[in-house]
């Protein structure tokens, strides 16, 4: 794919009378010279892992090879199971689902990235508890996850998905705003409504430091899929309400990028900054150091 | 800048890094591909953030089970310290500083029964590898394609036969590199092609004149 823009997305749908999902498809096929169900089938294949993962980390209390994390996803599935839970089942699912997935990777389970492995749960998180709270085919929810692709390939052209070129922004932030984009699609968003609750969720995470304890992708990066995945939610929700970002989509993102070339390199994925070098930070590094 | 969709939601990985752990998954892999037998012993050293964090990324896990022939979505990647042991590979891990590579780089030196070869790469995000020297040869090679990686002698003409021979079997090359040390005078010259190149377009290669190897590499 060769997608300059989000304006780009959108007037191809105007033009061709089609949702961004059909956009993107086209020009990854132009590109891949796949067949359209060829890629389904793949996308079809990573979704399974997405569930796979995700029900992985809630079902049992899986430990990172650290130690660090673990076991959180579980502790919240069993909160929301027990309806304790204070956020919508939505929201819940969604959160469980994206701890699950995050501590699932820490774990060394196999996971898709989205865009990375750091921000592996908040898509996957997202889709899968919507799925079942609105019982869409796993054919609409590959739709979903296409839009999602398309605004991430945006976001790595024009910007970066790079904790460590753009801070944690570039990755968490780009998740939130492909999945608050999928979530827009399946939920019978228009075109332009998708894009908007990418850059929603996008404004949201600017300035978001990558700093990650003893430099692995544990804390904060487990809580931070689990909260982002509302995050993503909340967006969706306003743009299918019809609000739009005052700023547009593309000038967003390419803010996303300004902030994280700005910012200092302690602050993107060196683990020199931030919680990596507060003292609970620090002794949790020196107790690793074998 | 052109970028597919898989390259945005994938590669399907075992975590927890995309760079510390389904790269180092490939640079193992890419060299048990290149050695083209089973490794029996494998000495790995980690540079940069590699050798700062490499136990908690599970990168020394990841490098083996690319050694052993996984790829990054093979679960068995978590066990694969103790699977090699089961097989009889010998593994060894160092860390060593070198300002000049990338922050991702490791070294592997590779030995199966017949042959041992040495190669240097680095993870350079997202997955995605570029190898960069092989038996003391700089050279680049990123395993996005199919590639072959033929060494041959620094001598006029040699390339000419290889196209030509490439030519002939309806192969279309989709990049060409060479690199060269003054080491004996050969070069490896590295070939990425739109299809794989099969085995008897490969005899013939290795029938050029002044060609002494040809390595073929699926991509992966």
């Amino acid at each position: 794919m060769d997608i300059p823009s989000i304006d780009y997305i959108l007037d191809e749908a105007a033009k061709n009378n089609m949702a961004i999902w059909q956009v993107v498809l086209k020009e990854e096929q132009a590109e891949s010279g796949m067949s359209e169900e060829d890629i389904r089938a793949r996308l079809e294949e990573s979704y399974q892992v997405m569930k796979n993962a995700a029900m992985g980390g809630i079902s049992s209390e899986v430990k990172s090879i650290s130690g660090l994390t673990g076991g959180d996803a579980a502790k919240y599935y069993r909160h929301y199971r027990n309806r304790k839970n204070l956020m919508g089942s939505l929201e819940a699912k969604a959160m469980s689902y994206s701890l699950g997935t995050s501590e699932y990777n820490a774990s060394m389970g196999v996971i898709v990235a989205a865009p990375t492995c750091g921000s592996s749960g908040i898509l996957p998180g997202v889709m899968i508890a919507a799925q079942e709270e609105f019982g869409f085919t796993d054919r609409e929810a590959i739709n979903g996850l296409i839009t999602a692709g398309g605004i991430g390939a945006v976001i790595a052209t024009r910007a970066t998905i790079s904790g460590a070129a753009g801070g944690c922004q570039a990755e968490v932030g780009s998740a939130a705003a492909m999945a608050a984009a999928a979530l827009t699609e399946v939920m019978g968003g228009t075109a332009r409504q998708c894009t908007h609750a990418a850059a929603i969720a996008l404004k949201n995470c600017l300035g978001l430091a990558c700093d990650p304890v003893a430099g692995l992708v544990e804390v904060p990066c487990v809580k931070r899929n689990g909260i982002y995945a509302t995050f993503a939610i909340a967006a969706a929700d306003m743009a299918l309400a019809g609000i739009e970002s005052f700023i547009p989509p593309d000038q967003v993102i390419d803010a996303m990028y300004q902030i994280g070339i700005n910012m200092p390199s302690a602050v993107r994925e060196t683990a020199e900054g931030g919680l990596a070098i507060t003292p609970a930070g620090l002794s949790a590094k020196r107790r690793l150091q074998y | 800048m052109s970028i597919s969709m898989f390259d945005i939601l994938g590669p399907i990985t075992v975590g927890p890094s995309s760079s510390h752990t389904a790269g180092a998954v490939r640079l193992g892999l890419a060299c048990r591909t290149i050695l083209g037998e089973e490794v029996k012993k494998a000495k790995i050293t980690f540079y940069g953030s590699f050798a700062d964090t490499y136990r908690g990324h599970g990168t020394d896990k990841a490098v083996i089970g690319g050694l052993l022939g996984f790829n990054t979505d093979n679960v068995k990647i978590r066990e694969s310290l103790q699977l090699a042991q089961f097989r009889g590979m010998q593994y060894e891990f160092f860390t060593g500083e070198e300002g000049r590579y990338h922050p991702n780089t490791l070294a592997i030196e590779a030995s199966g029964k017949n042959t041992t070869i040495s190669l240097r790469g680095a993870s350079i995000g997202g997955g995605q590898i570029r190898i960069q020297e092989l038996n003391g040869f700089p050279m680049e090679a990123a395993c996005l394609m199919d590639t072959l990686l033929v060494v041959n002698k620094d001598s006029p003409g040699v390339l000419a036969n290889i196209a030509i021979t490439l030519n002939v079997a309806g192969y279309n090359i989709a990049n060409l590199r060479l690199a060269r040390t003054k080491r004996e005078g050969d070069v490896i010259t590295v070939i990425e092609s739109d299809a794989r190149v099969d085995e008897a377009t490969i005899k013939n290669l290795m029938g050029v004149q002044d060609v002494l190897r040809v390595i073929s590499m699926p991509k992966f």
